[in-house]
């Protein structure tokens, strides 16, 4: 400061105070993101949860026209022995009527077993129309007593406030009638 | 925590806010402008660090929270899938555990600032004690939250702590099955630990809080111990200090980050890591070491009520010691006799800690460290309850400077040269 008088500590010490306080607070705020990182994803599933994603189904004991649920990460997932009169009214469903189009052949591996994740897409209740006598709705499939969304044989969003078909979840046959789900 | 200051702000918007909200001027006249002295050295630095060591605390112990179960049946096997299954778990778990230690470390060393310079003494006595009582009840968080993982220190920690209050006569038993909610320490006494470990650290928040509006009353002391006489001894908080405490709070990062990364059970022990059993105590139980001086004072008594009303008064005697000190003079640094009195019983404490550690019965030097114990408990007391008055009374205190101001620029002075 003694060599040129002219110039304040101000002028000096400004530009410098400045660099100062924006790399401190740029890499304290980049210190902090990545610190938060662990706590966010602290609260994803863990390996436990994720270890218990998959869940294998036998469908031997399972006879024609009749309903199971099985619980697959948490939710229920319906597996329904079609009768052929339900298959038969599934495909002959006219794609382009649907609200979700999709054709009954997209929603199976075999013809006589639909496998769906049974919480209807509107706000997440869960249908009835697994066991007899249940009110299945005005397609033979599945209602949703909460907002009254009505479900067909392949689980398609037919009437009602649901937005989407019921979702098939990822499954694969291992066995001619056992499934992994997940 | 001072009077808002009529500060006025550029931003339209920020004057708005501040006109019916004033948290801006407040902001600037407790942690911005505030005037702090000029001449603070490194060991100021751990008032700050222990209050982001207690934000770190609650941040790692809420996301805990949200994996642990506080039931016998599942609360060990829970801390372990805390470790091994959740997302980053091991890394909360391990920065929970070792800020426990490092959150310890750093309050003693901001206590033994404080007796140093005689940050206790007129006018701070209330700030001292509520002090006191921040480190009472983190003590209290801190033993409830060892218990948690339910391993064998845990729930043996927590049998024999508990058991302290048997000794008060009458009530004791009384007293022990209400704070266990049955006949052993067992499932309710875990949830309700758990609710309490989770409840304290916001009444330790009340605690700093209370502490802070105290500090900001008189401001903080300085090595010197002399008052703040006129602005030239201060100056703002922001930046100087803001940035020292930051340059503080990195290096003590390291140090804390090296244990949670290379050496995470550090202080912790290994018999923790075998399920809690009623059944079978292990064979050599110590509590933590940041209770080890207290459990020294415990042995040292050969009566059951006597050693439980001494080490509680070991930690009760720091709320009169504004009145025990009778010497005016802040500063050790003026006083010659207090400064070697003071180092002296600076190492009573750690070697009170070190006695702890070790069993009763070994030998230190030809003798009992039983004996060794009782030695260093009565120094302790002695060293308040006698020392601390006398010295005060006989000692001739060096001549205080006269003003912090002339005492920097003096020391500038000799830099320059």
């Amino acid at each position: 400061m003694t060599d040129n008088p002219t110039n304040t500590a101000e002028e000096i010490d400004g530009p410098r105070r400045d660099f100062l306080l924006i790399s401190t607070s740029a890499l304290g705020a980049a210190g902090v993101a990545v610190a938060a990182w662990p706590f966010i994803h602290s609260i994803n599933p863990a390996a436990d949860v994720l270890a218990l994603a998959s869940t294998e189904v036998d469908l031997s004991a399972i006879e024609e026209g009749q309903s199971v649920t099985v619980m697959w990460r948490g939710k229920p997932v319906f597996i329904r022995h079609r009768s052929a009169a339900e298959i038969a009214e599934a495909e002959s469903v006219d794609t382009s009527d649907l609200k979700d189009p999709e054709s009954d052949a997209d929603r199976v591996q075999k013809a006589q077993w639909l496998v769906t994740v049974g919480v209807c897409t509107h706000l997440g209740c869960i249908p009835s129309g697994q066991s007899v006598g249940d009110n299945r709705g005005e397609f033979g499939g599945w209602y949703c007593p909460c907002h009254g969304s009505h479900y067909d044989t392949s689980g398609r969003i037919r009437k009602g406030p649901a937005p989407f078909n019921l979702p098939v979840p990822p499954y694969a046959f291992t066995e001619d009638t056992m499934i992994v789900i997940g | 925590m001072s009077a808002p200051s009529n500060k006025k702000f550029e931003n339209r918007l920020v004057q708005w806010i501040d006109d019916r909200l004033p948290i801006f001027s407040y902001a600037d006249a407790n942690v911005i402008a505030y005037p702090t002295p000029k001449n603070l050295n490194y060991w100021w630095n751990y008032g700050s660090l222990a209050g982001i060591i207690l934000v770190i605390m609650l941040v790692t112990g809420i996301f805990l929270a949200m994996n642990y179960q506080p039931h016998a049946d599942v609360a060990f096997a829970s801390v372990e899938r805390i470790v091994r299954d959740v997302n980053y778990g091991w890394l909360l778990r391990y920065l929970h555990m070792n800020g426990a230690s490092m959150f310890f470390i750093v309050v003693y060393i901001h206590m033994f600032r404080g007796l140093y310079y005689g940050s206790y003494k007129a006018p701070r006595e209330i700030l001292w004690m509520v002090g006191v009582t921040i480190y009472l009840a983190m003590m209290a968080t801190a033993f409830m939250g060892y218990v948690l993982p339910w391993g064998q220190m845990s729930f043996w920690g927590a049998t024999v702590i508990t058991n302290l209050f048997s000794a008060f006569p009458l009530v004791g038993d009384y007293i022990v099955t209400w704070i266990w909610g049955g006949f052993s320490v067992d499932v309710p006494t875990i949830n309700r630990f758990f609710v309490w470990h989770y409840l304290l650290p916001f009444i330790l928040i009340g605690l700093v809080i209370v502490h802070l509006w105290a500090l900001h009353v008189h401001k903080s002391n300085n090595p010197l111990g002399i008052d703040i006489k006129s602005p030239q001894d201060m100056m703002p908080f922001h930046p100087f200090y803001t940035i020292k405490d930051l340059y503080g709070l990195g290096l003590f990062m390291i140090f804390f980050m090296y244990f949670v990364f290379f050496a995470p059970n550090f202080f912790g022990e290994p018999d923790n890591y075998i399920p809690a059993n009623p059944m079978v105590t292990p064979p050599h139980i110590v509590p933590e070491w940041y209770f080890l001086p207290f459990y020294a004072i415990l042995r040292a008594v050969p009566d059951k009520l006597g050693g439980v009303l001494l080490m509680f008064a070991g930690v009760f005697v720091l709320y009169v010691l504004p009145w025990l000190d009778t010497s005016k003079v802040r500063s050790a640094t003026f006083r010659p006799i207090f400064k070697q009195m003071y180092w002296i019983f600076f190492l009573d404490c750690i070697f009170l800690g070190y006695i702890g550690f070790n069993s009763p019965d070994e030998q230190l030097l030809g003798m009992k460290m039983l004996y060794w114990g009782r030695i260093a408990t009565a120094y302790y007391f002695f060293h308040f309850l006698v020392l601390l008055p006398l010295i005060g009374k006989l000692e001739t205190p060096k001549p205080l400077p006269s003003s912090i101001y002339e005492e920097v620029a003096k020391k500038c002075r000799a830099k320059e040269d």
